[in-house]
């Protein structure tokens, strides 16, 4: 079985900062971690290679220096790695990301199963996976929490959400995107780490995916940032001061006046 | 089917087991007021079976029309069949605005909707306004680093779509409709290559979104162990016990408890934040709160703009004196 795991440098959440200009999040490598939920996504594909004989690849969209994150997945298990980088690139919304690596997909000969984590940290979107799968023309289960099965042909994937738990066959080729369920992402051993640091890295710039230049970065991406502002605030806070046990003493009436009236 | 026109504000409703969810009656709520300034039609879009008083329930919740699609595909819910009939629909009829609940299958099937169109999809808004000049739809939700929110439009390309979390907006007053039926339209395409095996409700214990009082954690709180002091004036208070995504993250608390973007919105009469720095994501899920009292070592936290009593003090060292300053 041929997987394909999508992965994503995020920036460390504290040090993030925003492009004035193009109000997108500046993305230098420094700081910048693989996306928690990619590794276990990058778990789940080696699970199933497990089970169903294969290869993973590691994919991802980025700066250069993006290529960490494969080399970080190569040591933890991964055969390869390949990254779409290009200055064209720069700015994408989902839209415009989920087309570039379906491109990548195609490049690499597609695959039978795409692996992507539930949502970036950084966005929050959720939106990579579905979009992915539809541009792939592929169907796809969200969420999944464990694979119950896995088979050259399908999946039988399990997913909980808040009102409900479901079991899902999935013939292949699809796609899942994978929640911090049961499995546990390894980490990197010795050897995978030398490996990571000695593979080669396949590099695909917009031109060798042949893509559609007006379909990729800000040019193609149909949400444009208006305006970025700070929340509004409620007014000045009234200050409980004292050490803790007079603080708590003037809470415990602040607490009384809220709830039950000033009686 | 002339009655439905091109270029309407459309909210597709989502059925879970036999009911309407309450977010797509939410959306409908404020999709009137825009629809209005905007002067497009309203639909409430349903995909599969519409429960029984379905339609008149749209109606009364600000739908112009109902529109149901159903057919074989509709059998399962999951993502790539309903995806499909949705962008058959949109397709055909050219909706100018597509709103979606948040919910999880929302946010599962409604980005392969968005790609399939070729069009934006914004996720998780907290705001939705229409621009004067241009009509356009702004869609405003919290921005990643720095306490930012922003503000975004899809200018190019139709629908524009937008997803808003379950509880950020109000249920609207139900008005007079004569809606009565859905304008039913077939959808003949097979059943989709996944299936559905096995579906069980889960039951949820008591929804945060409903809670009255709240006492909630952050980072803060240290250790897991201290989540008993926050357990405990829950307990005393008859509320219940909220928490960041980093404790949720971490496992210290379950998914049901986290308040924010990406967790539930609240509305208490009281908000009880025990080390909580207060990111721009938390403080979306925490607007409709009446009173907020915030507990943060640190004077800058952000909490303390939205609190209207800031202690500044260790939460651990403060909920352990007030559970006693309770008891007397």
């Amino acid at each position: 079985m041929k997987i394909i795991v999508c992965m994503k440098q995020v920036p460390a959440a504290a040090t993030a900062s925003i492009d004035p200009l193009t109000k997108t999040i500046v993305r230098t490598g420094r700081n910048a971690v693989t996306n928690p939920f990619d590794l276990h996504a990058l778990q789940a594909a080696l699970d199933i290679r497990k089970q169903a004989e294969g290869t993973v690849t590691a994919i991802t969209m980025g700066i250069p220096a993006a290529e960490k994150v494969l080399r970080d997945a190569i040591a933890r298990g991964a055969n390869d790695g390949a990254i779409l980088s290009d200055r064209a690139f720069a700015g994408s919304d989902t839209l415009a990301t989920s087309y570039a690596l379906s491109l990548g997909v195609e490049k690499l000969g597609g695959a039978d199963l795409i692996v992507c984590g539930k949502m970036a940290v950084d966005g929050d979107t959720a939106q990579i996976g579905p979009e992915l799968a539809q541009h792939l023309g592929i169907p796809h289960v969200s969420d999944v929490c464990e694979i119950l099965e896995a088979a050259e042909d399908h999946l039988v994937v399990r997913r909980e959400w808040d009102d409900a738990e479901q079991e899902v066959y999935l013939p292949l080729p699809a796609l899942i995107t994978v929640a911090k369920g049961k499995n546990l992402p390894q980490l990197p051993t010795i050897g995978g780490m030398l490996r990571g640091r000695a593979a080669e890295i396949a590099v695909y710039t917009a031109e060798a995916l042949q893509a559609d230049v007006a379909r990729c970065g800000l040019k193609g991406s149909p949400t444009q940032v208006v305006r970025t502002f700070t929340p509004p605030v409620r007014g000045q806070a009234q200050a409980v001061e004292g050490n803790e046990q007079q603080q708590a003493e003037k809470l415990a009436m602040i607490i009384q006046e809220v709830l039950y009236g000033k009686d | 089917m002339e009655k439905i026109k091109n270029g309407a504000l459309w909210v597709f409703c989502e059925v879970q087991g036999d009911a309407l969810l309450p977010v797509g009656l939410q959306l409908l709520g404020r999709a009137k007021t825009l629809a209005a300034e905007s002067n497009r039609p309203l639909y409430a879009i349903v995909l599969g079976k519409i429960p029984q008083g379905g339609a008149e329930l749209l109606g009364a919740s600000g739908a112009d029309e109902v529109i149901c699609s159903d057919g074989p595909a509709m059998k399962d819910k999951l993502e790539q069949p309903y995806a499909d009939c949705l962008i058959a629909l949109a397709k055909q009829y050219q909706p100018d605005i597509l709103l979606v609940g948040a919910t999880p299958f929302g946010r599962a099937f409604a980005p392969r909707v968005a790609a399939a169109l070729g069009t934006g999809l914004t996720a998780d808004c907290t705001e939705l306004s229409i621009e004067e000049e241009s009509g356009l739809l702004l869609q405003t939700r919290p921005a990643f680093g720095g306490n930012m929110m922003a503000t975004i439009k899809t200018a190019t390309q139709r629908p524009q779509m937008a997803t808003v979390r379950p509880g950020v907006l109000p249920l609207p007053e139900p008005a007079e409709t004569t809606i009565r039926e859905p304008i039913m339209i077939p959808y003949n395409e097979a059943a989709g290559l996944a299936r559905l095996l096995k579906e069980t409700a889960i039951t949820k214990g008591a929804d945060i979104s409903q809670s009255k009082i709240i006492v909630a954690a952050g980072r803060g709180i240290g250790q897991k162990k201290n989540l008993k002091l926050v357990q405990a004036l829950a307990d005393k208070l008859g509320g219940q016990v909220g928490a960041s995504r980093p404790l949720v993250d971490m496992g210290f608390c379950p998914y049901s408890s986290q308040i924010g973007q990406t967790g539930y919105s609240v509305a208490p009469d009281l908000l009880i934040c025990c080390g909580i720095s207060g990111a721009v994501q938390h403080l979306a899920g925490i607007g409709g709160a009446k009173k907020v009292i915030a507990i943060n070592t640190d004077p800058k936290a952000p909490i303390f703009a939205v609190a209207d009593y800031q202690i500044v003090g260790d939460c651990v060292t403060v909920l352990e004196h007030l559970l006693q300053e309770l008891d007397k």
